[in-house]
Parts: C-alpha cells; sequence; structure tokens
C-alpha cells in the first residue's frame, strides 16, 4: 500500500510539473484528488489493514494528499503568472502613439508674467490698484510733478483725446489714485495697459503693459526699495538674481535709478540675450518725490516712500526670448500654446 | 549728446580709456550710450608722397603710381583717377587694410600690374567736402595737411578721437555741453576741472556797439538776458581744421567760419548762438517783443511761419528777424558778403520756447535746449568765448563794448543741509565730511548749514534732489538692501480681480486660449459686426491724432478684435481654434470726456465646437460666479448673430447678461472666416455686481429616486425651455430634475410640422422612498398641467 501511496504521488507531482494550464491543473486535481482518484481507491483500503498499519498508513496518505495540494497549489500561482505575463504581452499597445489630450488653454504670456508678479507682491502685503486708461492729464502728468510745458512730457509720445484727456502713458497714474484714495500706509502694485504713439514694429508698440509699485509709510528709504526690488528678482528670475541701480531722472522720483537684473540666461558673463553686458534692464524706481506727495495730501516730513514700474512686454520677451512683439498681439494659437 | 574726449582735454588733463569712462560716467548719472572712434574702421592707411605717374599700358585710364609711404621701398599702386601728380601728398591704403564700412583692402593685379593698395578719396575715408573744403570731391585726396610720408592718416586728418554718445535727461540741460560733461567727468573721477575764462582783445576803431545796434526787451519774463556783441570787417571762410574736427567728433557738420563759432560755443557752453547780418536789421535796433497778430516770419530753412501773440520774436524797427530761441529768419541771415554781425547770447523762458515751437511745428536743437531752461548766468561767457574765436580764427573785428540786458538776476535756491536727514532717507551711512567733498565737487556751496547750488545747477531744489548728489558720486551701488519695517497688510485680490482669475482659470481648463488685443479699433470694425447705424456703441471715445485709422477709437466692443484673432488662426490653417479675452471696452458717457471702462469677456471658437458647446461655457461661467435665476432666452436680432441659432442670457430681473450663438454668415464672410463660428460676449461688469460665493450645504437625499421617461408630440416650434418650464411647474416638490433626452421629427410618424420630445424626469421625496401610485400621481398631475398650458399629450 505504502508503495502504492508513493506511486500515486510521483504520478500526481508528475503530471503536476507537465501541467501548462489552469485547465489542466483542475484534471490533475480531479483524477489524483477527486472522489474517483487513485489516492481515494488506495485510502477507501484502508479498513483491509491492522489497526497498528493504520495510522501510519493514514499519515502517509495524508501527507501525499498534502504533497499534491502544495503542489498543485504552487503550479496554479505559476501558471497564473505566466499566463497573467502572456495576456499583457497581448495588450501591448504601441506608447509612441499620439495623447488623447484634454485640450487645455493657456493664459496669454502676458498674463501669466503678470500674475506671477501678482503674486510675489501679494505675498509681501502688495494690494492690487487699478485706475482708468482714459485718463485727465492731471493724473498722467501735472500730479506727477510733469506740469504744463514741462519737457518731460515729450519724451512719451501721448495719445490725447481732447486737451486735457488723453491715454495714460504710464501706469504711474495709479499712484496717484492710489494716495488720494488710501491713507499711509500704502502698498499697491497696478499692471495695466498704457498707450503711446509709437509704430508697431518688433520692439513698439502703441499699446502695451506695465506694472507700478507703490509704498508709502513712516520711514521708507531707499535701502528698502533696493531690498524690496532684490526679493522681487530672486523669485521672479531665480535665487542667484542680482540687481544693479543706476542714476536717472523721472520727474515723479527723487532719487531715481533704472535698475538692471544680472542676467538671467547667462548669469552675468554676457551673451546675446544682455547683449554682452551680463545685466538686464527691466525697470524703473525711485523715491517718490516730495512734490507728488505733497499734491496727493501726503505730507513728505512725515512720509516717504518709494515707486517702480516696470514694462511687462520687455520681461516677457526677454524671459520667453521673443524676438518680435507683434507675436504677442497676434495670438496665434501655436504661439500661445507654448507658454 | 556726443562728446569729443580730445576736446574734453582742454577742461580735464587726463587721460581715459572710453569703456571705464562710460561705465564710470553711467554709474554717476550721465547715461553713456556709446562710444565710437572713427580710427577703429581705418586701419593701415598711411601718407604717401607720389614719385611717379605713369600711364598702364593695358588701359587708358589706370595709372601706375609709385608711392613713398615712409619706407625703404617705395610701393606700386594703381589707380584710376586722374588727379594724381608726382609730388603730391595722398592718403595711402595699404596692402591689409581697413577703410570706413568694413572695406578690406589687399595687393592685387589691375589688368596684369601689380597693385599693393590703393590711393583713397575724400568718400573713401567716410568723409564729405565740409570736412576738408580744399579737396577734390571726384578724385583722389590731394592732402594740404603738415605731415609726410609714413604717418598715420587718422592722426594726419584727426580722425584718432573718441566720440562719447550721452543720453542726457531733461532735468539736466546743463550736460547738453563740453563744459558741463567735464564737471560731470571731474566730479566723477575724483580729479580737477579747469574752465578758461575767454579774453577779448576788441578793436580800436573808435566805436563802441552803441553806435551799432541797440537792444529792448520788452517782455523780460520771456527773456530774462538778451546779451549782444557786434563783429565786423567779417571774413567768411571755412574754419580752420582743429574746429572742424571736434564740430565733426560731435555730429554737427562744418559750414563757415561764423556759424562753425556759433555751433562750437553752443556745445562748448550749452549756450544758443545767432548771428544776425547786422546791414539787414533795419533802425540798427533789436527788439524782443511778441509777435503781432497775423505776423509772418520765413525762417532759415526757407518755410514761411505763421505767429501768434503769445509767440516771442527777436525784431528790428520794423519786422521779425528771429522766432525766439527757436530759429533765425531768412531776411537777417549772414552770407558770403555780410560785413558786421550782431551776435546773440540769450536766455528764453523755457515754458514759451516750448510752446512756441510746438505751434510753428518747428524743433531745433536750439529750442530743445531752451524748454528745458537755460541758466542766465551763461550767456556772458558763451558771448565772450564766441568772439574770443572770432578774433583767434582772424574772422572779423570784435566792436568794444557789450550789450547785457540782465534785469533781474534769479534767486539762488537755499537748501538746509542736514546729513543725519540725508541718511536716513536713503538707508545709508555717508559720513557728513563726505557729503560736503561731495559738494565742493558739485559747486555746491555750504554757508552756515544751508546749501546754494550753482546757477547752471537749478534743478537742485529739496533735501531729496541732494540726497541724490550725495548718492550718485558716493555710488548707487553702495546703497544697501533692506526690508522695509512696516506694519502687516493683507495682500489680496478684491472680489473683481478673483472673479477675471476664475474666469481665466475656467475658460483655459475648458480649452480656450486667452489672447490679447488692442483697446483701440477703426470706426469701420463697427460694421463688419454689422452694428446698426444707429447703435449707441458706435459712439467712441476718438483719438484726437492717431498713428492710423485701425487705431483711431477706443473700442465699445471686444467683438471685432476678438473675431479678427479668430480670422488670423484660420488663415494660419490652425484646424481648431478655441479664444477668450477679458477685455475692457470704454462706454461713452453722456457729457463726460471720461468713458466707463467695463469688463467683458468675449469668447470665440471654430472647428470641434456647436451652439451647445457654447451654452455650456455660459452656464459654467454663471455658475462660477454662482449666478442663480436666469434664463436663456432665443435671441433673434442681434446683428452679428445667427437669427435661428442664437439665445441671450437674461437675469430675473430682466438684465441681459450674456449674448451668444453661432455667427451670422455675413460677418463670418466680413472676416474671410469659411467656417462656422461662434462667439459669446458676456457683460462680465455686470455678471460681476450679481456674484455670489456664499456657499451651503444640502443634506444628501437619504431615499433613493424614482425615473419616469415621457415623450410627448408637440409644434416644431414649441421650445424644450417652454416644455421644461411647464414640467418644473407642475412637478411639485417631488420632481427633482427633468431633462430632454430625445428630439425627433418623422412627418410620417410624428405629423407634418412636429416633433417628439423625450423627458427624462427624476421624482424624489426626502422624507421616505416613493411609491409606484405617489410616482404616478405625480406624472398625472404634470401630464395635465402641459395639455393645459401647452396642449401637448404623450406620445401614443
Amino acid at each position: 500500500m505504502k508503495a502504492q501511496l508513493e506511486k500515486v504521488k510521483a504520478e500526481a507531482l508528475e503530471a503536476i510539473a507537465k501541467a501548462e494550464s489552469a485547465q489542466d491543473l483542475e484534471n490533475v486535481r480531479v483524477s489524483y484528488l477527486g472522489k474517483k482518484s487513485p489516492l481515494t481507491a488506495v485510502l477507501k483500503n484502508m479498513g483491509s489493514l491492522t489497526p497498528e498499519e493504520r495510522p501510519v498508513m493514514g499519515a502517509l496518505g495524508n501527507s501525499v494528499r498534502e504533497a499534491i495540494t502544495n503542489a498543485l497549489e504552487e503550479a496554479k500561482k505559476e501558471i497564473g503568472k505566466k499566463e497573467l505575463a502572456k495576456k499583457l504581452e497581448k495588450e501591448t499597445i504601441d506608447v509612441t502613439l499620439p495623447a488623447k489630450k484634454c485640450s487645455c488653454g493657456k493664459l496669454h504670456p502676458l498674463t501669466s508674467i503678470q500674475r506671477e508678479m501678482e503674486e510675489i507682491f501679494l505675498g509681501m502685503g502688495f494690494s492690487i490698484a487699478e485706475g482708468p486708461e482714459v485718463e485727465t492729464d492731471y493724473y498722467n502728468f501735472t500730479a506727477l510733478n510733469t506740469p504744463e510745458f514741462h519737457p518731460a512730457r515729450d519724451v512719451q509720445d501721448t495719445f490725447y483725446i481732447t486737451d486735457k484727456v488723453l491715454l495714460r502713458s504710464q501706469t504711474s497714474t495709479t499712484q496717484v489714485h492710489a494716495m488720494e484714495e488710501n491713507k499711509p500706509p500704502i502698498r499697491v502694485i497696478s499692471p495695466g495697459r498704457v498707450y503711446r504713439s509709437d509704430a508697431v514694429d518688433a520692439t513698439h508698440s502703441p499699446m502695451f503693459h506695465q506694472c507700478e509699485g507703490l509704498v508709502i509709510d513712516k520711514g521708507i528709504t531707499m535701502s528698502d526699495l533696493k531690498g524690496t526690488l532684490l526679493l522681487f528678482a530672486k523669485q521672479m528670475f531665480g535665487e542667484k538674481t542680482e540687481i544693479r541701480f543706476r542714476p536717472h531722472h523721472f520727474p515723479f522720483t527723487e532719487p531715481s535709478c533704472e535698475v538692471d537684473v544680472s542676467c538671467f540666461v547667462c548669469g552675468g558673463s554676457g551673451c546675446s540675450v544682455c547683449k554682452g553686458e551680463g545685466w538686464i534692464e527691466i525697470l524703473g524706481a525711485g523715491m517718490v518725490h516730495p512734490n507728488v506727495l505733497r499734491m496727493s495730501g501726503i505730507d513728505p516730513e512725515v512720509y516717504s516712500g518709494f515707486a517702480f514700474g516696470m514694462g511687462i512686454e520687455r520681461i516677457v520677451m526677454t524671459k520667453f526670448g521673443i524676438s518680435d512683439m507683434r507675436l504677442l498681439y497676434e495670438n496665434d494659437v501655436r504661439f500661445l500654446s507654448q507658454f | 549728446m556726443k562728446l569729443s574726449m580730445n576736446w574734453l582735454k582742454d577742461y580735464v588733463k587726463e587721460d581715459f580709456d572710453p569703456k571705464a569712462y562710460s561705465d564710470k560716467l553711467t554709474m554717476t548719472g550721465s547715461k553713456v550710450e556709446g562710444y565710437e572712434c572713427p580710427a577703429d574702421e581705418i586701419k593701415n592707411v598711411v601718407v604717401g608722397k607720389l614719385i611717379t605717374v605713369e600711364k598702364h599700358p593695358d588701359s587708358d585710364h589706370l595709372l601706375i603710381c609709385m608711392v613713398d609711404i615712409g619706407a625703404e621701398e617705395p610701393v606700386q599702386i594703381v589707380t584710376g583717377a586722374q588727379n594724381v601728380k608726382p609730388g603730391e601728398l595722398v592718403p595711402a591704403a595699404l596692402h591689409d587694410s581697413y577703410l570706413p564700412g568694413g572695406v578690406h583692402i589687399k595687393a592685387g593685379k589691375l589688368r596684369g600690374v601689380p597693385s599693393n593698395g590703393m590711393l583713397c578719396s575724400l568718400g573713401e575715408l567716410g568723409l564729405d567736402k565740409h570736412d576738408f573744403p580744399y579737396a577734390e570731391e571726384d578724385g583722389i585726396f590731394l592732402l594740404q595737411e603738415d605731415c609726410k610720408p609714413g604717418d598715420d592718416i587718422c592722426k594726419v586728418l584727426g580722425l584718432d578721437d573718441v566720440t562719447v554718445e550721452f543720453e542726457i535727461t531733461s532735468n539736466r540741460p546743463d550736460c547738453l555741453s563740453m563744459i558741463g560733461l567735464a564737471r560731470e567727468t571731474a566730479a566723477s573721477f575724483d580729479t580737477d576741472v579747469t574752465i578758461p575764462t575767454p579774453v577779448v582783445k576788441e578793436t580800436d576803431n573808435g566805436k563802441t556797439i552803441n553806435d551799432y545796434i541797440s537792444v529792448e526787451v520788452l517782455d523780460s519774463k520771456l527773456c530774462p538776458r538778451y546779451t549782444a556783441r557786434v563783429v565786423e570787417n567779417v571774413k567768411i571762410e571755412p574754419s580752420p581744421k582743429w574746429l572742424r574736427s571736434r564740430l565733426r567728433a560731435c555730429g554737427i557738420r562744418p559750414i563757415n567760419n561764423i556759424v562753425d563759432i556759433t555751433n562750437y560755443v553752443c556745445l562748448e557752453y550749452g549756450q544758443p548762438m545767432h548771428a544776425f547780418d547786422a546791414s539787414f536789421l533795419g533802425g540798427s535796433k533789436i527788439v524782443v517783443r511778441h509777435a503781432e497778430k497775423d505776423e509772418k516770419i520765413t525762417t532759415l530753412d526757407s518755410i514761411e511761419r505763421q505767429l501768434s501773440e503769445e509767440m516771442l520774436v527777436i525784431a528790428d524797427a520794423d519786422k521779425a528777424v528771429a522766432v525766439a530761441g527757436v530759429m533765425g529768419g531768412e531776411n537777417s541771415e549772414i552770407n558770403d558778403n555780410t560785413k558786421t554781425i550782431v551776435f546773440e547770447s540769450a536766455n528764453f523762458n523755457g515754458p514759451s520756447v516750448r510752446l512756441t515751437a510746438k505751434a510753428i511745428g518747428l524743433r531745433t536743437e536750439a529750442s530743445g535746449r531752451y524748454e528745458k531752461g537755460l541758466d542766465p548766468e551763461n550767456t556772458l561767457g558763451a558771448i565772450e568765448r564766441a568772439c574770443e574765436l572770432i578774433e583767434l580764427l582772424g574772422a572779423g573785428e570784435v566792436v568794444k563794448g557789450i550789450i547785457d540786458v540782465y534785469p533781474e538776476k534769479p534767486a539762488k535756491n537755499a537748501i538746509p543741509f542736514d546729513a543725519d536727514k540725508i541718511n536716513a532717507f536713503l538707508g545709508t551711512d555717508v559720513a557728513e565730511e563726505e557729503m560736503k567733498a561731495i559738494f565742493k565737487k558739485l559747486e555746491i556751496e555750504l554757508v552756515d548749514g544751508v546749501l546754494y547750488p550753482p546757477s547752471y545747477r537749478a534743478d537742485l531744489e529739496c533735501m531729496q534732489d541732494i540726497a541724490e548728489e550725495v548718492i550718485r558720486i558716493h555710488g548707487y551701488d553702495l546703497i544697501p538692501t533692506t526690508n522695509f519695517k512696516a506694519e502687516a497688510l493683507v495682500g489680496r485680490r478684491n472680489a473683481k480681480q478673483n472673479s477675471l482669475k476664475l474666469i481665466d482659470e475656467l475658460l483655459t481648463g475648458e480649452g480656450y486660449y486667452e489672447v490679447q488685443t488692442f483697446s483701440f479699433i477703426s470706426p469701420k470694425y463697427y460694421d463688419n459686426i454689422c452694428m446698426p447705424a444707429d447703435s449707441p456703441l458706435r459712439k467712441s471715445v476718438v483719438i484726437s491724432k492717431p498713428l492710423g485709422e485701425d487705431t483711431s477709437i477706443m473700442r465699445t466692443t471686444a467683438v471685432p478684435r476678438v473675431l479678427e484673432v479668430l480670422a488670423t488662426n484660420r488663415r494660419y490653417r490652425n484646424k481648431n481654434a478655441r479664444i477668450y479675452e477679458n477685455a475692457k471696452v470704454y462706454i461713452t458717457k453722456e457729457g463726460e470726456d471720461q468713458p466707463d471702462e467695463r469688463m467683458s469677456t468675449v469668447i470665440a471658437a471654430y472647428g470641434d465646437v456647436d451652439f451647445y458647446d457654447m451654452k455650456g461655457v455660459c452656464e459654467n461661467i454663471l455658475d462660477l460666479l454662482g449666478i442663480k435665476g436666469y434664463d436663456f432666452v432665443p435671441n433673434t436680432e442681434a446683428p452679428a448673430f445667427h437669427p435661428g441659432r442664437c439665445a441671450s442670457v437674461v437675469s430675473r430681473d430682466g438684465q441681459r447678461l450674456i449674448v451668444f450663438g453661432q455667427l451670422h454668415p455675413t460677418v463670418q464672410e466680413n472676416y474671410g472666416l469659411d467656417i462656422e463660428s461662434y462667439v459669446i460676449v458676456c457683460d462680465t461688469e455686470l455678471m460681476m455686481t450679481m456674484q455670489n460665493f456664499d456657499k451651503h450645504y444640502k443634506a444628501l437625499p437619504k431615499f433613493p429616486s424614482s425615473e419616469r421617461d415621457l415623450a410627448f408630440v408637440c409644434d416644431k416650434a414649441l421650445t424644450s425651455g417652454e416644455i421644461k418650464k411647464a414640467i418644473k411647474k407642475y412637478g411639485g416638490k417631488l420632481l427633482e430634475s427633468v431633462e430632454v433626452f430625445d428630439i425627433f421629427e418623422d412627418e410620417e410618424k410624428v405629423g407634418v410640422g412636429k416633433k417628439s420630445m423625450a423627458y427624462n424626469l427624476v421624482l424624489r421625496s426626502p422624507e421616505k422612498t416613493l411609491s409606484v401610485e405617489e410616482c404616478d400621481k405625480a406624472v398625472a398631475k404634470i401630464l395635465k398641467g402641459l395639455e393645459f398650458d401647452l396642449g401637448i399629450t404623450l406620445r401614443g
């Protein structure tokens, strides 16, 4: 009987090893462990054994059953793996075929850069101020210390509507509105459209965008201006960015400066973007002129402040390497999808 | 302003490297645009002496020259010019030399004869007859300079100068002069500057200036100072080379000695000068007066100018002879026969000159200077310098005496000095002693704690101006960086700014690209979108001097510009385009010059979109802004739209929030759009007044719903919206939602002029699971209502 059991075990294990599919295994299970299997048949004959032999053979029978069962389980797992692998192989697709996209649109590059600026200044506690684009010459010039007949009025070729009404040539107009409408401390930026009578070409447009900034409080210094702009530049152009102040003149700030950032392409060593200078001019700034404060009802003996203004087109163009401003207003979706 | 480095040496005795000089001056506030040296373009060109000149054996116009170039051996150069003779000194471009414009000269053969370079004409050296009046223009430049063979031509011709170009800001007219820039140079490099005082010998002919001319100033506010000198026995001739070279370096063309002297002094002192031919001054007098009504003058450029009474003119006894500070008149212009001249060196009121120049449409070098406000103290030095040059050049005899009408010296600005205040303002720590040293360099006097800027620095008026002077000389790069100490403020977008950002996010998420278009348009653009002739939107803000018609008025609708973009994309063969602009429109207000600037959102698309996609976008925007209670109403009257495929979104209080639909075929054609295009126009400004972001939780349903599908046959004209409205009206509390899910028309099955509409109804009670009977009852009520209101019944 023992020999019979060993034989059944050996045959069963061989059959299992030969099995190639889940079905084969099921057939092995039925034929070796089922009711009509040789094992069952052998164990049915237990009655013919002596009481001493019975537990020995019983144990042996069980171990054979167990061995077959275990082997079946193992084989099942193996075959399952193989079958899954086969299935996966069959399901292979060409991953280089084009993607199916949920077609998202994008913000215009001018808006996306403007938003980036807004986020930086919002984080520093600035609000976003607005003002009209069709403006009076008082806000565009007079209140900015540029009285009538001042030669600086010619620097910007302004579009006039009437003698006193014009299209604002700078977002600095919002400085005055902000100072008239709020008491210090004032901390605002003001992005928006401005207009100058420049014919359209690769670097000029009669309409473009600026972003103005204004801080008024007690004890505001020129070093605060430099600190604020450095903070801004590092966030806008990268942690390694440095800034440089150069003296300049604006009627509404004193002292005034032009501000360069170290070239974010070459890092300052000189390249085609910075024209070999290592610096890129991005904005004008200065301490708000006491006449401007006074005209807007703020006492320059008590308060001081700084203002700055930058051209958004210029930043967009240098940052993205766009050489022709007209692309920004043509709005070809193939262009817009790149940003 | 162009500065000659050679000229600068008259005042500052130092050699500067052009790059280091430019960087330094830029950092102290005189921005350098660039610098150039004509000699950089000319290399290996020397003075050559012609030894022999022989005919070329194989050419009847070429000549073979043996040229002494100061080397051991002469060189052979072939030339085509016919004015060469043995013994002449000429510019010789040797083998491997360079000429202006990047011309590279190499040895070669001309008709078989070796030529080791080229003899040069004026033009080939980048010069013209004004630079060297004695030279022939169409031949080799025969040199009459003091030079010998082998000398570098640049040195000989005075081309070895470096020109530095400055961008001078409007507050510093004093820096539009060599002397002004010399002062800045000295202050920047902490070195000495010497401004020579001109010395005039005067002629002793027993007469004084008063025997020649009198000067009367009738408006000393517009002409605070008028200084005049007389020169007689004038000889008009070319100026000497040194003077011509200097003018040339500064970008001024030499004309003749008198004109050159006025230009030279203007460059040196920054004081415009004028010379009258005394013989044309009627009554031997100069009157500075206002123009008379309808007075005219023909200026030096031969154009007749109409003057008006607020303008200031220089006149003689009976006529205007110059427009003050702008340009002289043709009637008193000096000419080759001029014998006696009157020099004018005057100070005119800046705004007045600016206004006059603008009004007569004539901006000149002089007016550009005057309008910035010049220093009246400067007129005397300038006129003395001019007369000194007259004597130096032997151009005439200076008559004894000066007429100087200067009734009131302007008061000097006085600014209290407080070093601590300046440091506190700048955030710096500049020592008081350093500040004082800076003031000294800038000739700002400090007396008893009060600062008195020099007369040429009228721009220095207050502490902030002084602070700038301190820091620009101390160094802008030495300003520390600090963070302002201030109370915390909340930095956030306001409700409107926030909504616009949300709309951006929604629309870009839905596949729309944001565009930016010009705010100005042409009035014709309104025709393109078929705007009715009497539409109030045709009243636009008009730009008085536009660049062109397409940018001549401010838009009252952004539709034309957005359609233009759509058309551009179609023209570029982009298969699909979905675009939008959050666009300001400028709506005129009765009786006011400034318009109402309103935000609108225009969305446009072609390609894989249809009417219902656009409707979905509208619903999403309304939902985004939390606007509830609106209806979609067919709009057959919007002229830009297909009358059968256009709808308005109307709020419950009757305000039109949105108009959208398919573009009218005519409008489509106007833009060359050969594909069905769709547009949504949102009155975003209005919608933002209705926005509501309050959110309240509504309990999720506890009990299951029951659904019923109902199909009706109705007239074609009946809209789905009307049926839905009626179903809702009769559905009561149990009706949770109703949506149409099938529409079909079939003359045989549903009849002519009819359609079948199928609706899915969801019924639910918050309190229990509805029984079949309860649902049937609710549906029966709806059916009854529909029959009563609309006369429609269930499809059999």
